[in-house]
């Protein structure tokens, strides 16, 4: 499919002098902005009231969208590296932005269906073309520090949902008087409050996202950093200068292994995210009654958003250091750890509880930034995006493993507002299998066998190539 | 804004305006700075 020559790759090929430290700011002009879909509770209940619904009915505009972020980046991933990160984050904001607008007129005219299609379904595909359109762009400025550059764009996917929370109870008490957020005299936002975030959503986020689109480059073929030797890229036993098309990456052991990891990784960290705010009420609960306020309850979500994120960029940037396949290592096996201790000793006091599920949570956020640059050293930069896209089903798959475990099992231990720590035991445990299984896999994970890669004369990071960078 | 679209094939070197980075920059930190400090304006109801 052509795109129009001003978006086309062609015209955003960098000249030589460009600098690259303009490219993460573009990043985080479409990541930022796709980062809401992690913020939608913040309305949730007063959609409920607008639909005369029930949660379940409108956690699915959620589910949808997830679904089809996992969908469409796996299907559009070849589109997106083929065309370049320009078209993509275009695309991405045009589908993003119209979810809002149709999701608004759902809203504004009572009908569930318009919401459904437009948040999930338009504004999903928005989610899952703008989540892979900066990655391989990023990966091929940064071939020094491939981690940093992809931590810190997944890092606003994060952040995203940190600006969006209380961004969202700002317009809806400038759009109905009678909004109280929290405190004793709490009220839900209107309909009409919603439908109106939304469309103000709906352009904001059009604009910051043609921003970030506008100022994307890629570099122009054989260019490198000043200073850096990819001699020394390839001389690490786990990172191949070789390329790897997506066809081709999807019928090697490496990718499911990594699907494995990925899966278990985020599978884990949902349970935790998913359940939170109860979470920490339930584990400190004595004689029916929590030791722990509604609004620390809040406030332990807070902490996790920040760990979620600050996870994202640190432990991103540490795998530059030590590798890949160690830092997996650490997310899956300290992860594991701090999920028994959890689970038998979480509940003796309150900031040991809270120390743990942040640690953990600080790995969930690590796993998904750190994944990116994993791909680039096993599959080389060839297809990196479109190989990603396909990577992110998993995540798609675990967004519905992951609530489903936990909801399933709290169902059997008793009822919402009267369960204890020892509740949360069985869960917690599936959760340590599901770990140790993404060790396994990750222990697994070997170089590709040459018979996958590209021929050279083909490949876009050729050995003759880099001779000639090199030089 | 634009310093790299053009006719690549003359290489013509080019360079990025420090305000253009540093105004991206502000563009994606601010809100990012807004949305980090009422987290943790939240997140302090904890202790």
């Amino acid at each position: 499919m052509a795109v129009p020559s001003f978006l086309a790759r062609e015209r955003i090929i960098a000249r030589p002098g460009f600098n690259r430290w303009l490219i993460p700011p573009a990043a985080l002009a479409v990541h930022l902005c796709i980062g809401q879909a992690y913020a939608t509770s913040v309305y949730k209940t007063a959609l409920v009231a607008d639909f005369e619904s029930s949660l379940t009915a409108i956690g699915i505009v959620f589910s949808i969208a997830i679904v089809m972020l996992g969908l469409s980046a796996a299907l559009f991933g070849t589109w997106v590296d083929r065309n370049g990160p320009r078209a993509a984050m275009f695309t991405s904001a045009c589908f993003w932005s119209l979810g809002f607008f149709v999701g608004s007129a759902g809203i504004a005219t009572d009908q569930l269906w318009l919401l459904y299609l437009g948040y999930g379904v338009i504004g999903g595909i928005g989610l899952g073309i703008g989540y892979i359109s900066p990655v391989s762009t990023l990966i091929k400025w940064f071939p020094d520090r491939p981690g940093l550059a992809t931590g810190m764009a997944i890092m606003g996917f994060g952040g995203g949902a940190l600006i969006a929370t209380p961004l969202s109870r700002q317009l809806m008490g400038w759009y109905d008087d009678a909004y109280v957020a929290s405190g004793p005299g709490a009220n839900l936002a209107s309909g009409d409050a919603v439908a109106k975030l939304f469309l103000t959503f709906g352009v904001v986020y059009l604009a910051f996202m043609m921003f970030g689109a506008f100022i994307v480059r890629v570099p122009a073929e054989g260019w490198k950093p000043a200073g850096f030797d990819p001699s020394t890229v390839k001389a690490k036993s786990m990172v191949t200068t070789n390329s790897v098309s997506a066809a081709n990456a999807i019928k090697t052991p490496q990718f499911w292994l990594l699907w494995i990891v990925l899966f278990c990784n985020v599978t884990a960290g949902i349970g935790i995210l998913e359940q939170a705010s109860p979470m920490i009420q339930d584990f400190f609960r004595e004689n029916g009654t929590s030791t722990v306020a509604a609004t620390a309850a809040a406030g332990f979500v807070g902490v996790l958003s920040l760990f979620n994120m600050g996870g994202r960029f640190v432990w991103s940037s540490t795998s530059d250091y030590i590798g890949r396949k160690p830092i997996y290592m650490v997310y899956l096996g300290v992860g594991l750890v701090l999920y028994v201790l959890l689970a038998t000793i979480g509940s003796s006091a309150t900031w040991l509880f809270v120390v743990l599920a942040a640690l953990i949570l600080s790995f969930y956020g690590g796993g998904f930034a750190t994944i990116p640059a994993y791909l680039r050293d096993l599959f080389g930069t060839y297809q990196v995006g479109a190989i990603h896209g396909r990577l992110l089903t998993a995540w798609a798959a675990a967004g519905v493993a992951g609530p489903l475990i936990v909801n399933r099992v709290l169902d059997t231990q008793g009822t919402p507002g009267q369960l204890v720590a020892s509740d949360y035991r069985p869960a917690l445990f599936i959760m340590v299998g599901l770990l140790a299984v993404g060790f396994v896999a990750n222990l697994l994970v070997k170089p590709v066998a040459a018979k996958w890669h590209e021929p050279k004369a083909d490949a876009i990071f050729t050995d003759t190539q880099e001779a000639k960078v090199t030089r | 804004m634009s310093t790299s679209v053009g006719n690549h094939a003359t290489q013509e070197t080019t360079h990025t305006p420090v305000g253009l980075i540093a105004f991206a920059w502000a563009l994606v930190g601010v809100p990012l700075v807004y949305g980090l400090y009422q987290t943790v304006k939240t997140a302090s109801n904890l202790f």
